[in-house]
């Protein structure tokens, strides 16, 4: 008899722990739950903070109350992009990586205590931004373009936030690797780890882009290298700023197919369509680093066509896809739960009183109909000239980031709270309604930032009146009334963010511990047991009209958008 | 579910059902009608970017600019040469070459173009980046210090038109305006 000597390799499977969650069956890992656990907590942070100084943001920018000062504006503004875009994203994406591996895959976190480290760093890293920002010398938005200069402070910050968040993605790979070895489960990953992974790949591309432009810069900023060109510093910035918003699309999209797999038992209408469709996203979504540079003098169209395209908009396709898969999906288990009548039963039926699912399909139907259709217009190469850097901008990515991924995070975090902190939701009925108040008026926002950026006004803008201008311009009246509605919407999606954090605060602290016996979920995943009564997907019986007909919808207002701006675009000055 | 590992072990060989695929082909073919249509704009199109661009120092931007605005300033009835809020206003030559200088906090000076006519505008900025946004025409470009962008532009309606800088450029980017005015 032969023995392998496993004396040089300890076995961590033995000394780490394991609970078995009541309600959804997971094998969840001590270590694994604490860092999901640290870095949510961490991402409610920062939204909180960011979340008020776009609050602020929106009341400055509307023209009957101009908040803030100028200079305080200009701050406040470059802390809330750094604070929400980068810090609460990225800590609910490393949560939703460990979640996505360790928890979905019964397996334990790869070392826990690097995966500490990369907490650390990021903590740090996030601290000493609002640092940098908050002394008031580094006043350069969250794009940081030279050749204006922010203090060291402002980019070592973010290099040790990135060099964090790329740490915390590695324990995600190694955790993969360890379900593997350990066969933690049978056969492919699930759909949900795969659009994770999708997300993981994603973000080393990112943080790679963001550490080959912050370094040098953060050189630049000690006075080592004399000069950033300006051109390169946003090719390959935006190889970061853009690319990282596909991070949140990959996660947010992981996330629709895992809230609908939790509460309505939905299953892929098909695995090898919905994995293509991420598969899509790895291929393509890189070049996103173009919408940045359509109105830019020094890169050709051709290159501009290519990229800004995602090469020939394949990962647009991917996109379009999930739009049918996810709703379809849904429809697909509701009609097995019994809810056939009619094209829409299913979804008037769906369980809109679980925030879980409300905030699912609210970021589901906003993502595409607002920010996905708006983005492939902005990003259009000529069409762009139309809106670049007006508050149109904004208003698209407000609709992707807040009304999609953010809302998609927040409705995520309905189920955290329960299966990994095991407390239940404190006040379901400030949480019930909390996405709808979030949802509208996220949305709101979106579209009159978009409207006022049709009629020309700038973003990142204090004063639309230009009083103190060199030469005068006065705005159309509708361009005040957006702004002005734009700050109404705004306060709504504020008051939607605290009662998310009151909720969640209160939850966390104070709410019905779950870990004791006979407790129950207020909000109740969806019961397993109906689960494979019937397979389908893949022998031709499927029946989606409900999801046919909104999809129809979406692709009408889409074709119908498009063209719209090319008849305005044909309206300008002759330019060539 | 898409929380468990797919039920079928060999997912790929699974057939792709009729309604998936028929919207994979939509979004497929709709996808490449947009990717060319942006080639075809450049061919039937009056509104293209150019990619006419030049590397130049932002110092002798700056003296082209000046020697532009000596050269073609234009003169009111009286003989004296014009100027509105202390800015000159410059005639250049229909077909020839106009220059704007972006610069903390203007745009510098004041072109007053002919409706129908073409004009070689040159753009740059003396220090930071900028935004040319102009208005209420809505044509958004982005002016680097460095890079000299060379648009060939023709003005198709008459009147006075503010240019509105929108790329952040310090404390005082909301001031930061300019002009062009159209004439018949």
């Amino acid at each position: 008899m032969t023995t392998i000597d496993t004396g040089a390799v300890p076995a961590p499977a033995d000394t780490a722990s394991y609970r078995i969650c009541r309600f959804s069956g997971l094998r969840i890992e001590a270590n694994a739950e604490l860092l999901i656990k640290v870095n949510a907590v961490a991402a409610v942070i920062f939204l909180a903070v960011g979340g008020l100084m776009g609050l602020l943001v929106a009341l400055t920018r509307w023209p009957a109350v101009q908040l803030l000062p100028a200079e305080w504006f200009y701050l406040v503004l470059t802390g809330h992009g750094a604070n929400v875009l980068l810090f609460w994203i990225i800590f609910f994406e490393i949560a939703v990586l460990y979640f996505a591996s360790a928890v979905i895959l019964g397996s334990r976190l790869a070392a826990p205590k690097v995966a500490w480290l990369a907490f650390i760093l990021m903590v740090v890293g996030a601290v000493m931004a609002n640092y940098a920002v908050l002394r008031g010398d580094s006043t350069v938005m969250f794009t940081s373009y030279p050749p204006m200069q922010a203090s060291q402070w402002f980019y070592l910050s973010l290099i040790i936030f990135a060099v964090g968040a790329l740490i915390a993605t590695f324990i995600f790979f190694g955790t993969l690797v360890v379900a593997k070895n350990e066969q933690t489960y049978d056969g492919s990953v699930p759909l949900v780890t795969f659009g994770a992974i999708t997300a993981g790949i994603i973000a080393v591309f990112t943080l790679a882009s963001g550490a080959i432009i912050l370094i040098p810069t953060w050189f630049w900023s000690l006075g080592l290298i004399t000069n950033i060109d300006t051109l390169m510093y946003k090719v390959v910035w935006w190889g970061m700023g853009h690319s990282s918003q596909q991070i949140n699309v990959s996660a947010h999209v992981s996330i629709w197919y895992a809230i609908g797999a939790m509460v309505v038992g939905a299953k892929p209408l098909s695995e090898k369509v919905s994995r293509t469709a991420f598969f899509m996203y790895i291929l393509f979504l890189q070049l996103a680093s173009a919408h940045h540079i359509l109105a830019e003098p020094g890169m050709s169209s051709s290159w501009k066509i290519v990229n800004t395209s995602y090469m020939m908009y394949l990962a647009v396709m991917g996109s379009m896809i999930h739009g049918l898969t996810v709703p379809g999906a849904i429809e697909a288990a509701q009609r097995r739960n019994g809810f056939t009548r009619g094209a829409f039963e299913w979804l008037t039926k769906a369980p809109w009183g679980n925030p879980a699912f409300a905030g699912m399909f609210l970021s589901l139907v906003m993502f595409g109909f607002i920010g996905g259709i708006s983005g492939v217009v902005l990003g259009t190469e000529q069409l762009n000239v139309l809106m670049h850097n007006t508050i149109y901008v904004p208003g698209h990515f407000h609709g992707t980031v807040v009304a999609g991924t953010t809302l998609a995070f927040m409705a995520m975090t309905y189920l955290v709270v329960p299966l990994i902190f095991q407390r239940d939701i404190i006040w379901p009925g400030l949480a019930k309604w909390q996405p709808f108040v979030f949802g509208i008026g996220a949305g709101g926002i979106s579209l009159f930032m978009m409207g006022a950026g049709t009629l020309g006004v700038a973003r990142r803008h204090w004063d639309i009146s230009l009083t103190d201008a060199a030469h005068a311009y006065e705005f159309p009246a509708a361009a005040y009334l957006m702004m002005g509605l734009n700050g109404i919407f705004a306060i709504m999606a504020a008051t939607g963010g605290v009662m998310f954090i009151l909720v969640v605060v209160a939850s966390i602290l104070a709410g019905p511990r779950l870990d004791v016996a006979g407790a129950k979920l207020r909000f109740p995943l969806h019961d397993r047991s109906r689960e494979s009564v019937t397979e389908y997907g893949s022998h031709g019986t499927l029946k989606l009209p409900g999801t046919l007909i909104l999809v129809g919808i979406f692709f009408a207002c889409f074709v119908l958008y498009y063209f719209v701006n090319w008849k305005y675009l044909s309206e300008l000055w002759q330019f060539y | 579910m898409a929380i468990t590992p797919p039920s079928n072990r060999l997912w790929w060989k699974e057939p792709i059902h009729g309604i998936e695929l028929a919207w994979i082909v939509i979004a497929f073919l709709w996808g490449l009608f947009m990717f060319f249509f942006m080639i075809a704009w450049h061919f039937i199109g009056q509104q293209n970017l150019s990619n006419e661009t030049y590397k130049i120092r932002p110092e002798l931007y700056v003296e082209r600019v000046e020697a532009f605005a000596t050269e073609f300033q234009a003169t009111g009835d009286d003989g004296a040469p014009l100027e509105e809020d202390g800015v000159p206003v410059v005639r250049p030559p229909a077909g020839g070459d106009a220059y704007i200088l972006a610069r903390l906090w203007e745009f510098w000076p004041i072109l007053e173009l002919k409706k129908g006519e073409s004009y070689r505008l040159h753009l740059s900025s003396a220090d930071w980046q900028h935004g040319f946004s102009l208005q209420p025409t809505n044509i958004n470009i982005s002016v680097h210090p460095g890079y000299e962008h060379i648009i060939n532009l023709t003005p198709t309606q008459s009147g006075v038109f503010g240019i509105v800088c929108n790329e952040f450029c310090g404390i005082g980017h909301h001031t930061m305006t300019g002009r062009i005015r159209v004439v018949d």
